[in-house]
């Protein structure tokens, strides 16, 4: 018992904390990617495949220029394009998109793995760090979140730039507008089936973005299954994030909190130690069943903030076609 | 008669097309693989004296594939993704371990309880996922996945501690399960009719059941329209339930066949990561049962054949897996184009006559 306590203590001292926001790089892209995607209607469910391929596609770009800046476009070049063969299939031929999306994730998984053979073990290339100036020496939040790299940097900025944009700007509710009520933002003159497309392609860039993070930078490196079940966390946070860009953010450092949990309970339990590892999994789907409970919802009904906190309702329209005329 | 043709050779020519592509890729002339496959799965020329080990393997990979693809088709109706289809048949093949291990009786007595077993498991975990949809109103794609994760971590857990080999813990897997367990196969190789009849029963269970019984009718409608079937009477909830239950013991006499069937004991990566192949299986058949044996033979073949390649042709061995892939893609892809131009064309009739 002692050892379960000790393990939690250990998470809040200040070298865990900032490793956990250091470690969330790749899951903050591909969550923020995947939230841009779905409110717009479009379910990515590719991520998982797509993210592991564009992480490949990343390390070997990388690898081969010995520009570690490179990897990033690339990767982000091979999000966009698995989305738009979701966006393409859904909206043009109108095909199912979790049929679509999970073939993809198959078969990008496989290609994953068939092209990235010879990279298995190569040296990593990283990401420099880079303490900002000033701000890195402040007591606490300087060693959190000014001591990382750009990489990390940009994250926690995306983050507050998809909040900004989703609730703060015409733009953004557009955006909400084709995810929620397609009819409605179509009779305003708003091209919905364009910008389905605009914005699956920008989710598909992050997600790509965010496979490159964690081969470049978080798990630098390339070995087989690299990302393996990080992408279905990613849908995972979405939806406990209520598909919202700040709520989701804060899903992926408790994810964080309870992976470096699993990792400082490790010694105690030594038998279980090829177990404690895979747990923040499931975990994340218990939350899932927490923020769905509709006995537990009902009571917070009177709560109004508490409820505001806890809710999680997708876009009406996720999922769905939209069909002009 | 056309588009019925470009459905099927426009997935054919695309699949010849990127496999063929890759290969250059790859650097390989592109006969050579697809000629191993074939040979590591039922030999060259096929059905060849000698081969009977092979085609028996072949065999006993086709039979998880196809029962886990059958139970995939009933939650498909329902309108339900159950991609925690792979934790069914880890679970149902941790039951069957379980039977195996604890258990002493008779040959006969000991493989009916390891099925038996087997489907249990599966259907405990089937209606897990169930309940957490229909009561916790957790979306069943994550309900699934979060119990596939438990599963496998659970099998882990049981092979590196409860159930660890005599001697050393190791993740190689349990100890060999005694004889009298097995499923009985043809000597000389791991061939079970047994297996073959149950899933070849299954198969033909689940085209009954949406042919012929009312069950599987108002199971279609909940699929095709929830609100609506609830609306007509049909008890919503309760048959979605179902459908995870008989889709989960199908997936769990699957897990029965790979512990007891195929590798004799309990190993970390039971599944074999058949159940998500059955998925792709489900989709390539367009959810109709007959179709299902066939395509599960031929995703057999190719997972059987192409771990060949390593060892032939220093090709990688997940080339099989990049082929299922391309083919499903542009099978879906196809049949979705062929549809969009009917639609097209009937739109443009209308017009016309307008």
């Amino acid at each position: 018992m002692s050892g379960f306590v000790n393990a939690f203590v250990d998470m809040f001292d200040t070298a865990t904390i900032a490793s956990i926001v250091a470690g969330a790089s790749g899951l903050l892209y591909a969550t923020m990617g995947e939230t841009i995607s779905e409110k717009a209607g479009v379910v990515n469910l590719s991520v998982d495949g797509s993210m592991m391929l564009a992480a490949l596609a990343g390390f070997v770009v990388a690898f081969e220029t010995g520009t570690v800046w490179y990897g990033f476009p690339a990767a982000a070049a091979v999000g966009v394009a698995v989305a738009l063969i979701i966006a393409y299939g859904n909206i043009r031929l109108s095909l199912n998109q979790v049929a679509v999306g999970f073939v993809l994730f198959a078969l990008c998984t496989e290609l994953s793995r068939f092209l990235g053979r010879s990279y298995v073990g190569r040296p990593p290339v990283f990401v420099p760090a880079w303490d900002i100036p000033g701000l890195s020496s402040i007591p606490f939040f300087g060693r959190v979140l000014f001591n990382h790299n750009v990489i990390v940097y940009l994250s926690l900025l995306t983050v507050a730039a998809t909040y900004l944009f989703m609730y703060r700007t015409r733009r953004g509710l557009a955006l909400q507008g084709i995810g929620e009520r397609p009819e409605a933002a179509h009779a305003r003159g708003i091209p919905v089936n364009k910008l389905r497309y605009f914005y699956t392609a920008v989710g598909g860039a992050l997600i790509g973005i965010g496979g490159a993070a964690f081969t470049l930078d978080v798990r630098a490196g390339w070995s087989d299954g690299r990302t393996r079940n990080l992408g279905w966390i990613v849908l995972a946070i979405v939806i406990f994030g209520g598909w919202h860009p700040v709520r989701a953010a804060i899903g992926v450092l408790l994810f964080g909190a309870l992976q470096a949990f699993a990792l400082n309970l490790q010694p105690e339990f030594p038998s279980l130690s090829q177990v404690l590892p895979t747990m923040p999994f499931p975990a994340m789907i218990l939350a899932l069943v927490i923020v769905n409970w509709k006995a537990l919802l009902k009571w917070l009904d009177r709560y109004p903030f508490l409820r505001s906190i806890l809710r999680s309702d997708p876009p009406t329209a996720i999922g769905t076609r939209f069909d002009v005329g | 008669m056309s588009t019925r043709l470009t459905n099927l050779l426009l997935p054919t020519a695309v699949v010849l097309g990127s496999a063929t592509g890759l290969l250059l890729l790859a650097g390989t002339n592109p006969w050579d693989p697809l000629r191993l496959i074939v040979e590591g799965s039922i030999g060259w020329p096929p059905f060849e004296e000698g081969t009977s080990a092979k085609i028996g393997d072949t065999v006993m990979v086709w039979v998880p594939i196809a029962l886990a693809a059958a139970g995939l088709i009933v939650t498909f109706s329902a309108g339900m993704w159950n991609i925690g289809i792979e934790g069914q048949i880890i679970l149902g093949a941790i039951a069957a371990s379980w039977v195996a291990r604890e258990v002493s009786a008779s040959r006969p007595v000991l493989v009916a309880l390891t099925l038996l077993a087997g489907a249990a498991g599966g259907l405990l975990w089937g209606l897990l996922v169930g309940v957490l949809r229909t009561a916790g109103g957790v979306n069943e794609i994550f309900g699934g996945l979060g119990l596939d994760f438990v599963a496998v971590s659970l099998t882990t857990y049981l092979i590196l501690d409860p159930w660890r080999r005599s001697g050393v813990a190791s993740t190689s897997g349990t100890d060999i399960f005694p004889d009298d367990a097995l499923l009985p196969s043809l000597s000389g190789t791991r061939l079970s009719p047994l297996a073959i009849l149950i899933t070849l029963l299954a198969i033909v269970g689940v085209w009954i059941l949406f042919r012929g019984t009312l069950y599987g009718l108002k199971l279609k409608a909940v699929g095709r329209n929830r609100r609506s079937a609830f609306l007509m009477g049909v008890p919503t909830n309760r048959y979605l339930l179902g459908a995870f239950m008989i889709c989960g013991a199908l997936a769990g006499m699957a897990g029965t066949s790979q512990a007891t069937g195929f590798h004799f004991k309990l190993i970390p990566s039971i599944s074999g990561n058949y159940g998500f192949l059955a998925i792709l299986v489900v989709l390539l058949a367009r959810f109709r049962a007959f179709w299902v044996i066939p395509i599960s033979f031929f995703f057999a073949m190719i997972a059987v054949g192409s771990s060949q390649l390593d060892l032939r042709l220093d090709l990688s061995s997940t080339l099989g897996g990049v082929l299922q892939g391309v083919l499903v893609l542009s099978a879906m892809f196809g049949m979705g184009w062929a549809a969009f131009r009917a639609r097209r064309k009937i739109a443009a009739g209308a017009g016309g006559a307008g």
